[in-house]
């Protein structure tokens, strides 16, 4: 018998459709595959097994009856653990949410419901998705599943990791500065960041308000746009919510045709810094592009200089303001302090504070209070806003020439676990290439190239398109999936060490 | 405005801990104090950007003001409001203190 656990979400939705295998088989054989692996990769932060099952059952017993079903009802999916799930734990990979269940659904989560797609649990991430490892969840690491050493990227490393092992066809995700697509790239898997407002944030546990998005995490282009379209379109409880019809993104995955299609490499993503088998799998892809009719010119964005520096002051001033939610008055864990008598609200905030968030969370609020402090705002904040200006001047540039624009998505193959969690800076550095979608706003999709020479790790290649042109990133990203694929004789995951199965 | 202080003291970070309710310890005190002037150095180029007359984007998007119906939605029950609170008392949350005694 096939192994469900192999087939990419449409394959499993036809098989499903033409009731060759019932949800609950699939689901069953997604649970059994988490059993076998996940104490070793460590995916998942929280697994539903019962709430899984029994989504699965109903679904099957509705298609028996026959009902009509979305497309992708039955097929089991991973959310990562920063979306609001009513029942079922959100911890954003902190203490200061250990325990939590929340009272109410994410919109996407409401989405997915309906379409009666059964969730098999929650997935690890970098605590409030900070950081680019998923070394900073306060539950331990994800481990990658190409070698279990080295980091799955991040921040949702934990919905690329389970993905790439076959625990799940579909996971959710969500990219503040890159933790879709730089953990798609670092795992072999395809990760996509919409236009900001394509998906709904109602029910996201907030990060940066202004660069946060929801979107796929999957293991091919088709299975990426099909969550997307599920997931997208107007929410009125998101005031950011785009209220215009959503990109055609499921048809433009199956067009997949690049001819006369005009790219535009970006020129300050690549050379020096770059490792040299990402530029290689990289240069090897945009040749591939070229054969196939894609006319390929380099382009200049001058602002990217930039950019690093403008997301880290940004994202943090953000994360300072949102994060003053967790007062340990509401929702969360309450420290008292130690030796105080009756202490009062104030110290009971602080305390519970610095026992609940961990050490990147702590340094990025620092970062983001002192950003937005009186006599520093302008020239810190104030200047970062501005690059932002500069910035999506450069892209509107960009497209003016060309249709989209391609990058790598990470300037590194996945790097050992602990090789940069003492220096914060270098860690922040990985994110070069990710971070200028946020901060314009517009919509990014990163899929694999292929194996760096000399580690054998995953390379991942990124394309960007303007606001609301979501639909461009799938024509090319299928396209190019597809040219790798008769070039490889098959999926690039296919080529993944096989895991060590327990029991 | 004066120039930014190029660099940030131990004791700025102590002041910036007490402005965002973080109770750090002494050695976390000691390990941002080292650590932050190399990140807040890097960041610092944004100054260099761009002039006065370049506009703050705040937002990818326009942003406006979204109203709905003033009508009455299902909305969560008092009990599940307060479920995840860490203390609560006839339907409110628990708090401790917030004035000092004196």
């Amino acid at each position: 018998m096939t192994d469900l656990t192999r087939l990419s979400a449409s394959e499993l939705a036809a098989k499903l459709a033409r009731k060759e295998v019932s949800s609950v088989e699939a689901t069953q054989a997604q649970l059994d595959r988490i059993a076998a692996v996940d104490g070793d990769i460590h995916a998942f932060l929280h697994v539903d097994a019962e709430g899984a099952l029994a989504t699965a059952a109903d679904i099957d017993s509705r298609r028996a009856a026959g009902e009509g079903l979305h497309g992708l009802a039955g097929v089991p999916i991973a959310v990562k653990d920063i979306v609001a799930t009513k029942g079922m734990p959100t911890t954003c990979g902190s203490k200061i949410l250990d325990g939590w269940i929340p009272p109410y659904d994410a919109t996407i989560t409401q989405r997915i419901k309906a379409a009666g797609l059964p969730i098999l649990g929650k997935t690890n991430m970098d605590e409030f998705a900070m950081g680019s490892s998923t070394e900073h969840s306060a539950y331990g690491p994800t481990r990658n599943p190409w070698d279990r050493d080295r980091i799955p990227g991040g921040s949702g490393g934990g919905s690329a990791a389970a993905v790439a092992a076959f625990e799940a066809a579909l996971a959710i995700g969500t990219d503040t500065g890159g933790s879709i697509r730089q953990p798609g790239a670092l795992t072999g898997t395809v990760g996509v960041k919409p236009t900001y407002g394509g998906i709904s944030r109602y029910g996201l546990v907030a990060l940066a308000s202004s660069l946060d998005q929801a979107g796929p995490v999957t293991r091919t282009v088709l299975d990426a746009a099909l969550l997307h379209e599920l997931m997208g379109g107007h929410d009125p409880m998101d005031s950011t919510s785009i209220d215009a019809p959503a990109p055609l993104v499921v048809s433009a995955a199956r067009r997949a045709d690049v001819k006369g299609l005009k790219i535009g490499i970006v020129k300050e993503l690549g050379g020096e810094g770059f490792q040299a088998g990402v530029s290689a799998r990289f240069n090897e892809a945009v040749e591939l592009l070229t054969s196939a009719g894609a006319q390929v010119v380099e382009v200049s964005l001058p602002s990217l200089e930039y950019a690093l520096a403008a997301y880290y002051l940004v994202m943090p001033s953000e994360a300072s303001s949102n994060l003053a939610r967790f007062d340990a008055m509401r929702y969360g864990v309450r420290v008292p302090p130690a030796g105080v008598d009756d202490p009062s609200a104030e110290q009971v905030m602080a305390s519970s504070r610095d026992a609940g968030f961990g050490d990147e969370v702590k340094r990025r609020i620092i970062v983001g209070t002192y950003a937005l402090s009186s006599g520093y705002y302008d020239a810190y904040y104030g200047s970062a806003q501005k690059v932002r200006t500069l910035l999506a001047r450069d892209f509107a540039a960009a497209f003016e020439q060309v249709d989209v624009l391609v990058s790598p998505t990470s300037p590194t193959t996945a790097w050992p676990l602990g090789a940069k969690l003492d220096d914060p800076l270098s860690m922040y550095l990985q994110d070069v290439a990710t971070i200028p979608a946020n901060l314009a706003g517009i919509p990014g999709l990163s899929l694999p190239v292929g194996l760096a020479d000399e580690d054998g790790l995953p390379v991942g290649l990124q394309f960007l398109a303007p606001q609301q042109a979501d639909d461009r990133l799938y024509n090319a990203g299928a396209a190019l999936e597809k040219l790798l694929e008769d070039k490889w004789g098959g999926p690039m995951l296919a080529q993944a060490p096989d895991l060590e199965v327990a029991r | 405005m004066s120039e930014p202080a190029k660099g940030i003291s131990r004791a700025d970070v102590s002041h910036l801990a007490g402005l965002a309710r973080i109770d750090l310890s002494e050695a976390e005190l000691d390990h941002f104090a080292a650590e932050l002037p190399a990140i807040l150095e890097h960041v610092a180029v944004v100054q260099q950007a761009a002039g006065d007359d370049v506009e703050a984007m705040s937002h990818p998007v326009p942003v406006n003001n979204v109203f709905r119906e003033d009508v009455v939605v299902p909305c969560l029950t008092p009990e599940e409001a307060l479920a995840g609170a860490p203390a609560s008392e006839q339907q409110r949350f628990l708090v401790p203190k917030i004035l000092g005694e004196d």
